[in-house]
């Protein structure tokens, strides 16, 4: 196990407390945020906020440094273009995640703890990956960097 | 707690950029772990670590759910995953990717993303409601 390693799941482990303490990990939370109206609750947008916010500021100070130090650069998505496959990618993600209130990292959480919807969930997300691969072609060709 | 959970999404994010080098974006973390993980070792270790962590998190706060899939929901969760499995391939990210990274990265592509499946989630879990 190199540090490089170790770093990385230390930050996954930060992340999925994170995403339990915010709530995020309910999808009848997330449920409840996408749905309009009188009981609509607006706790998502706090989070999201609360992690842009720290972020930015974090992206920015570490921006002046020329590598990360578990490797010799950083790695970060390229591509500028607006295209169709961005445009339609994010209408059919937005469309699961209304449909089912999971998106991927809460989702991997509940596979964790063995909520049956989670593992129901994740079954399906894992087979959409790889329908997608093999119909449509990889995400990025000849590269791992995708935006996220 | 919104917040703090903001608050330790943004500094996991910071610290794997710090250390590693790499953007925290689940989506395309966790296609790597499941396609490529050998040139993507990185990846398995943050997806064991996203889900140890939520595990703790949820024993120590008391809030395991049961998580029982309810009447109605299976298929739901069925075509909700496939979905998003396709629509996060497709499109080069998710919340976290595009929604938390890229706008703190002032990615005009991530801002769009989000911008199109906050709005398209609200319109399906809005109508979804209606029924």
């Amino acid at each position: 196990m190199t540090a490089r390693n170790l770093s990385s799941l230390f930050g996954g482990l930060i992340f999925g407390v994170g995403l339990v303490v915010s709530g995020m990990t309910n999808p009848e939370k997330v449920l409840a945020f996408l749905t309009l109206g009188s009981s609509w609750e607006p706790a998502l947008i706090i989070v999201m906020g609360s992690a842009v916010a720290v972020a930015t500021v974090g992206y920015w100070v570490i921006g002046k440094r020329a590598a990360p130090i578990f490797d010799v650069t950083f790695r970060v998505p390229t591509k500028t273009v607006i295209d169709g496959r961005l445009l339609a990618g994010s209408s059919l993600f937005g469309i699961g995640w209304g449909l089912s209130g999971f998106c991927p990292g809460p989702a991997l959480v509940a596979l964790m703890t063995l909520d049956q919807r989670g593992v129901v969930f994740v079954l399906a997300y894992a087979a959409g990956v790889v329908l997608h691969d093999k119909l449509l072609g990889k995400a990025m060709p000849g590269g791992a960097i995708t935006d996220g | 707690m919104p917040v703090v959970g903001g608050l330790l999404i943004g500094i996991a994010s910071v610290w794997l950029y710090l250390s590693v080098g790499r953007i925290a974006g689940i989506s395309g973390i966790a296609a790597n772990a499941l396609l490529q993980a050998k040139e993507n070792l990185w990846s398995v270790f943050f997806v064991v670590g996203l889900g140890l962590g939520g595990w703790l998190a949820h024993y120590l706060l008391g809030t395991v759910p049961d998580g029982e899939v309810v009447s109605g929901q299976g298929m739901l969760l069925i075509v909700g995953g496939l979905v998003v499995g396709i629509g996060t391939r497709l499109g080069s990210g998710c919340t976290s990717g595009h929604g938390v990274c890229g706008v703190s990265r002032f990615s005009l592509r991530s801002l769009v993303a989000t911008i199109i499946f906050v709005a398209l989630g609200m319109l399906v879990a809005s109508g979804l409601s209606l029924l």
